[in-house]
């Protein structure tokens, strides 16, 4: 098998782990969007988080990697196959630029229609990132029409398959990361907001933490397996945490006056609609839960705060100020110190 | 040996591990000399593969074999060229025009080493030779080109220094490359672990531990092309050193000959500012900054696009990004299936034939870029100018919905430039636009030449363009001495109604006189008056024009 980088051993970039974790804990939060310069590590992460989370159950010969115990929407011949439960990888697609609405959708199988005549749904990468990531490195040079659907599908958590005399649905409910760098145009802030969470990677500034990621990256690519086996341990603490996270979250309380500073922050912030406060609330939850803790605390919110509401803020042509810094600002005005 | 045989021998030495080559080179008997050299460089028998200009995916990345497929009557697959190519070498000859999506696809194979399959994952690992014959803007996708580790410009070749019989090993090679990386601004995290690469390749090619010899090839091969400053004089490098942990195996207990961390920097630096003249540090800084936004120009330049919205079907044939509509190709091979029967009984499923395949016509809107041309000369240069500012922002930020480009040139003095590149990145052009200078002469002819010329650029990509010229109309420089100004403006404006450039006139002097209504005239420009022009009304006249 081949050898995937480990979480733990990505130096640095602790808002992009965070963003990721809470993310894996809380699913409904959305997708997670990182903003950032090429090479910093970002589909690394992506991938390094789905590899690390324990395999998924899945009905046996199922194109859909539906649960083993699946009931709510399954076209035809979902249930094809033995139909008894097996253990898979959590499953991480990445999305290549330029693909085709054929090959995310799905489409009719070609093969199967010219050879014997039968018609039958050929599942697409949408089908093949249930339950699990799907990854779209520069989504802000992807088609719009693209962007739109993979943006609807992940919030609505179905795909809905009307073509070619094809006519069916099947569950699609992933993790969905973009990535993209601002400086090589930008994405509409009605699609930004689809984004849960959003994060700004930099390469590390300090060159100690530059020497140590290329040194650790030289080991990995001589002795990958030795290599993964060193983090093994630290990787299951990480997967302990979430899986704890997991369980916890539900019960974790939000006092009504940390929800109350959610609202009057983004009131302040000018944060459009009310899925920034809800995202917000949620994530500090997430947060909570990481930290073993059992309420939600202005602490938590603070933390989150930045992640949940950067990309929300409406963009004032003739403020030179940052998303951050203002965050930042309004925090430091309406937290109690 | 110079950089060029060894570029060669160490991609054949870890072909898969350095990603490949970018080879600047214009065709010709050096470029195949060194192709030629690279083919040696590996066994014999190594699948070294030429990728043809706009293939397929089907092609690249395997698929089903469609005209096989139909004669057979069941379903062949065939091998794409990656998989072919495995453990060899891909050539890409003009990748300059390589398509975004092509590019793309190449990136995540590079990453993966496999391809997606029928049966599971298929290897493929190879190194891939990008031959760069662009000149100007052109440039290499940046996607593609930051993932192969050695850049080599076949014209501005280096001889090696002769190596000395046994140069001194290099322990702290890995922390001295990654701080030669950050002095020289080169390409963040990635660029340093592929000089890291680099220099064991070389070393291991000598049969050696990495010795200065391989930090310094690393240097020239991997780091100095990506470089985007230059280095400090050196007391520079000391600095970053100190906040680095001491490289237990550097310090001075080594032998004595062996260089401490500080001696290797030192020597890395001196040789990367070997490789630079002055000057091409300026040159590639905008190639790079151009190289991010042309990933997607060169999708854009095909005619019929083969993405977008779907707008009926035409009979035609499949290839070069051709989609198939299926259900209308099998009404269209229906009437004829009882006839073909009587000729193949024996066949089962439809009988379809090439005739039949109907392609889908896609379409997609047109998008559109606004070139301003402003006058920055003279005393009311510096209020023009803010508003010009202002008009570009408003209108960046109104290309937010509609995915617009801008692009600014100024005037001024003796020449025009081109302050802003066709973007529609806000933070981008704010940055250009900072500090914008202003004040001397008005080369107007100089002005509508630079927008002529990236004007006929952005058409190339499948652009609209719609040029808004500022000026009060006042030429009073010409692109050669001895000449009238106003003539050669007149000339350079007629050159661009010529090129069936759209463009608006925008006069800004306080009393309008002849000159702008004789200019817009040549141009073929809308006329528009506007002594005190303020940047709502410049947006309202562009959109109103676009």
């Amino acid at each position: 098998m081949k050898a995937i980088f480990p979480f733990s051993a990505i130096v640095g970039q602790d808002e992009m782990k965070q963003a990721l974790l809470i993310a894996a804990v809380d699913g409904r939060i959305g997708g997670v969007m990182v903003f950032g310069d090429r090479g910093t590590g970002k589909s690394t992460a992506v991938r390094a988080l789905a590899s690390l989370l324990p395999p998924i159950e899945v009905r046996a010969g199922c194109r859909y990697t539906c649960e083993a115990k699946a009931d709510g929407p399954c076209p035809f011949d979902c249930t094809v196959g033995t139909g008894k439960p097996v253990q898979k990888a959590v499953p991480f697609v990445d999305l290549p630029l330029g693909a085709t609405e054929d090959r995310v959708v799905g489409a009719l199988d070609l093969e199967r229609a010219l050879a014997t005549g039968e018609k039958r749904f050929e599942p697409g990468l949408l089908a093949k990132a249930h339950r699990g990531f799907l990854y779209i490195d520069e989504v802000n040079l992807l088609e719009d029409h693209l962007v739109d659907l993979l943006l609807d599908v992940a919030a609505s958590g179905e795909n809905v398959v009307e073509r070619e005399g094809l006519s069916l649905r099947h569950p699609a409910r992933f993790l969905l990361i973009g990535s993209g760098n601002p400086e090589e145009g930008e994405l509409r802030p009605q699609l930004l907001d689809r984004f849960g969470l959003s994060v700004d990677v930099k390469t590390p500034e300090v060159l100690a933490d530059r020497i140590e990621v290329v040194r650790r990256r030289d080991r990995f690519d001589r002795d990958p397996h030795g290599f993964v086996a060193d983090y093994s341990e630290a990787d299951a603490a990480v997967v302990a945490k979430v899986a704890k996270a997991r369980k916890r979250a539900p019960d974790v309380v939000v006092p009504d006056q940390v929800l109350e500073l959610a609202s009057r922050l983004c009131q302040a912030l000018g944060a459009d609609g009310l899925r920034g406060e809800l995202t917000l609330m949620r994530a500090a939850r997430a947060l909570a839960a990481l930290n073993g803790k059992k309420t939600v605390t202005p602490a938590h919110l603070a933390a989150v705060a930045p992640m949940a509401l950067r990309h929300r803020l409406r963009r004032n042509v003739l403020d030179e100020t940052g998303s951050t810094p203002r965050i930042a600002r309004a925090i430091a005005e309406i937290f109690p110190a | 040996m110079t950089d060029a045989e060894l570029a060669a021998r160490l991609l054949a030495e870890d072909p898969a591990g350095l990603g490949g080559i970018v080879l600047k080179a214009r065709a010709g008997p050096i470029r195949d000399a060194w192709l030629e050299t690279l083919a040696q460089a590996f066994p014999p028998g190594t699948p070294i593969r030429r990728m043809p200009v706009g293939i397929p995916d089907e092609r690249l990345l395997g698929g089903l074999d469609l005209a096989a497929t139909l004669s057979a009557g069941r379903p062949l697959r065939a091998a794409g060229l990656l998989v072919e190519a495995d453990g060899g070498v891909i050539v890409v000859p003009m990748a300059e025009r390589l398509p975004a999506e092509t590019a793309a696809r190449l990136a995540q194979v590079l990453d993966a080493g496999e391809v997606p399959g029928p049966d599971g994952q298929a290897p493929a690992r190879f190194a891939l030779v990008l031959l760069d014959e662009g000149v100007d803007d052109e440039c290499v996708p940046g996607t593609l080109a930051e993932r192969l580790a050695i850049h080599l410009d076949l014209d501005r070749l280096l001889e090696a220094d002769d190596l000395p019989p046994a140069p001194a090993p290099a322990p702290a090679y890995l922390e001295s490359l990654c701080a030669v990386a950050d002095a020289l601004g080169a390409g963040g995290i990635r660029a340093a672990l592929q000089a890291v690469k680099v220099a064991q390749s070389s070393a291991r090619l000598a049969g050696r531990a990495v010795s200065e010899a391989d930090v310094a090839a690393a240097v020239r091969l991997v780091l100095a092309p990506r470089a985007t400053r230059m280095p400090a004089e050196a007391a520079e490098p000391e600095a970053p050193e100190e906040q680095a942990p001491p490289p237990p195996e550097s310090s001075s207990e080594g032998p004595a000959n062996e260089p401490t961390l500080d001696e290797l920097t030192e020597l890395a630096v001196e040789v990367a500012r070997a490789m630079l003249p002055p000057g091409i540090l300026e040159a590639q800084a905008g190639r790079a900054q151009r190289g991010a936004a042309s990933g997607q120009g060169a999708g854009q330049m095909r005619q019929s696009p083969s993405t977008g919205r779907r707008a009926g079907v035409r009979a035609g044939r499949l290839g070069r990004g051709a989609r198939l509509d299926l259900v209308e190709t099998l009404k269209a091979a229906a009437p004829w299936q009882p006839v073909r029967r009587r000729e193949r009984p024996a066949a089962t499923g439809v009988l379809v034939r090439q005739d039949d395949f109907r392609i889908r016509k896609l379409v997609r809107r047109a998008q559109s870029t606004t070139i301003f041309v402003v006058d920055a000369s003279g005393s009311a240069a510096l209020a023009r100018l803010g508003e010009a500012k202002g008009a570009v922002e408003l209108l960046l930020a109104d290309s937010y919905v509609r995915r617009d480009e801008v692009a600014l040139i100024a005037f001024r003095g003796e020449g025009a430039e081109v302050l802003l590149p066709p973007t529609r990145s806000l933070a981008r052009a704010k940055r250009a636009l900072q500090d914008l200078p202003g004040g001397g002469g008005t080369p107007l002819a100089a002005g509508l030449e630079a927008a002529a010329k990236l004007g006929v650029a952005v058409q190339a990509k499948g652009r609209s363009v719609t040029t808004v010229v500022l000026t009060d109309g006042r030429a009073n420089v010409a692109r050669e001495s001895g000449q009238d100004p106003m003539v050669d403006a007149e000339a350079a404006g007629t050159a661009m109604r010529l090129l069936g450039l759209k463009s608006v006139f925008i006069d800004t002097s306080p009393r309008p006189r002849g000159e702008g209504a004789r200019l817009a005239a040549a141009m073929g420009a809308r006329l528009v008056a506007l002594p005190r022009a303020d940047a709502g009304a410049l947006a309202a006249v562009v959109k109103a024009a676009a």
